[in-house]
């Protein structure tokens, strides 16, 4: 048999790893910034591109695309040629790879703070990136594909079967939920409206957790914990159960993030139903993980890679455990919009990814770089800090879900709400935002812990950018061998045909759901009433996702007797028909928006983004002072229009002409309207006076859009026309 | 309370037969997986398990 020579490529890992640890550092400094801003709202004042709305989407992309991301990559180039025993087939390809994904973050973090966004959570960067994107992902997954074309190794490990999955999903998912019109270079809208665009996202949304945070690391987790411990996988005959059963029954689970909402009672139901199934592969994974280490738990005493391990598959456990729990309708009405999912996603971050990752980064350098790891005792210590830092940001987390929960649904005798203003709920959990806050900055000292451990055993190795290795060359497989092979056998050596599977397992689920919410489009009861946005207020709306409202603000009344009780008439689907993207959101840190338009005068709105703490004493929104200030762009209003109109909004020729004029209407009676409060009309007709020929009048102002797409809100159906309708 | 989502389905001809093709998919893709499990052969699952422990890794401490 010929032995072949050849040498791994370790630099692609090593460049991975830094990347890991830079954008580690910088997702969780701007989440500890975040967490700040709770206690102190105005903490980055008057600065737009600091302020909380835009923050959030920066730190949640650090965290999952740049921090998971880049330590996913790393794992997988590492262990894949091993696995293979074969090196990456393309140099180039690899680095392609890495610094385009680097590209890529370094464009999300210019974009996401200068407010270009689609508002759509987890994909928030707007299309010429989502292109990139596809592109660089694109790259990877034929490197990876043409290495397995090439490998030495006749068998695929479990473990390159959740890369393949990976790969496949999370390209389907990206493209079909990344699907826009643009308007201009940096401003598109999403194809999909309403209740379909909520169910894309939510499809996406839950996948992205699961086949970018999960799927890849529970490869990582198959190939490194065995590594770790030195000893095989506990079953791989579960292994197979797990990845099979795992990636057909996750793609079902993406609606149970809009229970109780205007999407249809089916596609709900359905979305229930396979969230709990998901326990079973799930928890079937944990187990296989955690029993690896049978007879081998004296190494968790001394090996802090083992630590960190044993403490992300249990993060893992309980994450999953606490998802079909919380896609239990029941229990789902108590968490959703509250800051338990806040709990629960960051034990998911920091537990499975943070810590799996941490346990990979102290697996590698030292054979990266043929030396020890520095030192031990800081390993221990960031492992303990770092678990320390789990439980303080956890668990007052659920303590604050719990009381928002509770004071929100709480009634008097008279059928009145106990804490009918919003602002009590929030005063009471004050002290579990002060305590997530220290538990986030425990968490990010152990990392910095990490970081110095890091340099200092680099500066003592010496670094093995190639590394040798030999096995035989694959032989054709002759008829004989094959001979009464299992066709599971015959499968795992047949990488293409394993792909084709697998993408059959992932697609049947988002067809049975996606497929008949789209043909039902004309099915979703259009109320008459239910017109298209004013060119002044779809600007309104632009501008409502610019700031990223959405992170804080939902808008989507659930039909509780408590949310109509406090918000109003609860959310119909035929409401938002012409809402490209939809705006539901995810989580109430202030009140729901969605009949917010009428509630409040136009001068409340105004001096409330000026000065929230003024009209609401104890508020932590933060100030929007440029809104007050800046001009309103109306040079793309027409082309907003005209694409609006080719995603089906009836807008016609005639008002896209008039829109300037329209605007300019509607803006002036805003002014007007204004003008009722004396201390208004005294201090802008002072600005006025002062401010010369550079004056920007109040009618043409950023803060009079959205003042008028607030007052719009909720407002086309009144509850008598609903009666109506139905018949 | 569902009164403007509950029939949206109603619409599509034959609509009756997608719960019964997403039953036996379902039924029929976890028969197979076990069926695939069960059968495999001990010496090969021995063999598949210890794929990740066999690289002699050079710079191994």
């Amino acid at each position: 048999m010929e032995v072949q020579q050849f040498h791994y490529d370790n630099k692609i890992v090593t460049k991975f790893i830094y990347a890991t640890i830079i954008f580690g550092v910088v997702g969780m400094a701007v989440g500890l910034l975040l967490a700040f801003m709770f206690i102190f709202p105005n903490l980055t004042d008057g600065i737009s591109w600091l302020s909380f709305g835009r923050l959030r989407p920066l730190h949640t992309n650090a965290i999952i695309f740049a921090f998971v991301g880049n330590a996913m990559f790393a794992g997988i180039y590492y262990s894949l040629q091993r696995l293979l025993k074969a090196r990456m087939a393309s140099d180039l390809l690899s680095n392609i790879n890495f610094w385009g994904w680097q590209l890529i973050i370094a464009a999300a973090a210019i974009t996401l703070p200068l407010g270009m966004t689609t508002s759509k959570e987890y994909a928030e960067l707007e299309w010429p990136i989502d292109i990139a994107i596809a592109l660089v992902w694109v790259v990877f997954g034929v490197n990876m594909i043409w290495t397995i074309l090439k490998r030495r190794q006749r068998h695929l490990y479990v473990a390159i079967w959740f890369y393949i999955a990976t790969f496949i999903t999370v390209a389907v998912l990206h493209i079909f939920n990344s699907l826009e019109l643009p308007v201009s270079a940096m401003k598109s809208y999403s194809v999909y409206a309403g209740v379909q665009d909520a169910l894309v996202q939510w499809w996406y949304g839950h996948n992205a957790v699961a086949f970018f945070l999960t799927t890849p690391f529970l490869g990582l987790m198959y190939y490194f914990v065995p590594k770790a411990a030195n000893r095989p996988v506990y079953s791989y005959r579960l292994s197979i159960v797990h990845f099979w059963s795992l990636i057909f029954i996750y793609i079902w689970a993406g609606p149970h993030h809009l229970l109780y909402t205007a999407l249809p009672e089916w596609a709900q139901n359905l979305g229930v139903a396979f969230s709990i199934m998901l326990l079973m592969p799930s928890w079937g994974g944990m187990i296989n993980g955690l029993l690896t280490l049978r007879g081998a738990w004296d190494k968790v005493r001394t090996d802090p890679v083992l630590k960190f391990m044993v403490v992300a598959i249990t993060g893992y456990g309980m994450a999953t455990f606490e998802g079909p729990a919380l896609s239990l309708k029941n229990v789902n009405a108590i968490a959703h919009f509250t800051d338990w999912i806040i709990a629960h996603v960051h034990v998911g971050a920091l537990a499975w990814n943070g810590f799996m990752a941490f346990g990979i980064i102290y697996y590698l350098i030292p054979r990266l770089f043929k030396t020890k790891l520095y030192s031990l005792g800081l390993a221990n210590l960031h492992f303990w800090i770092g678990t320390l830092g789990i439980i303080i940001y956890a668990l007052p987390m659920y303590v604050a879900g719990f009381t928002q929960a509770s004071m929100w649904k709480q009634f008097n005798p008279d059928g009145t709400l106990v804490y009918g203003n919003f602002l009590e709920t929030v005063s009471e959990i004050m002290p579990m935002y002060w305590m997530r806050a220290i538990g986030g900055t425990l968490y990010i000292a152990g990392m910095l812990v990490l970081v110095y451990n890091v340099i200092a055993t680099i500066r003592n190795g010496s670094k093995v950018t190639d590394e040798l290795a030999e096995a035989p060359a694959l032989k054709n497989v002759s008829k004989r061998r094959v001979a009464g092979e299992g066709w599971h056998t015959w499968l795992e050596r047949k990488p293409i045909k394993l792909t084709i599977f697998a993408t059959v397992a992932i697609l049947i689920g988002g067809i049975v759901q996606i497929i008949p919410t789209i043909m039902v489009k004309s099915n979703i009861p259009t109320i008459s009433s239910v017109k298209p946005y004013t060119p002044l207020e779809l600007e309104g709306r632009d501008i409502y996702i610019r700031e990223g409202c959405v992170g804080c603000h939902s808008q989507m009344i659930r039909p509780f007797r408590s949310e109509v009780e406090r918000y109003g008439e609860y959310s119909k689907a035929g409401e938002f028909v012409y809402d490209h993207p939809f705006l539901w959101g995810s989580k109430r840190t202030g009140p729901d928006l969605h009949r917010i338009g009428g509630k409040y005068s136009d001068n409340w709105h105004l001096n409330h983004m000026y000065d929230p703490q003024s009209t609401s004493s104890g508020s932590i929104m933060p100030a929007y002072q440029w809104l007050v200030r800046n001009e309103l762009d109306k040079s793309q209003t027409e082309a907003k229009m005209k694409v609006m109109v080719k995603l089906g909004v009836p807008y016609t020729e005639g008002e896209i002409a008039n829109a300037q004029q329209m605007m300019l209407d509607q803006g002036t009676q805003i002014e007007k309207n204004l003008y009722t409060d004396p201390d208004f009309a005294e201090t802008y007709e002072a600005d006025k006076s002062a401010g010369g020929s550079e004056f920007i009048e109040m009618r043409n102002r950023e803060i009079v859009a959205l003042i008028a797409y607030l007052q719009r809100l909720g407002t086309d159906i009144k509850v008598k026309d609903l009666e109506t309708t139905q018949n | 309370m569902l009164k403007f989502v509950k029939n949206h389905m109603d619409s599509i001809a034959g609509i009756e037969i997608f719960p019964i093709i997403s039953l036996l998919i379902f039924f029929l893709f976890f028969v197979v997986l076990f069926w695939w499990v069960f059968t495999a052969k001990k010496d090969y699952i021995a063999t598949v398990s210890n794929l990740p422990l066999d690289n002699q890794n050079q710079s191994e401490l």
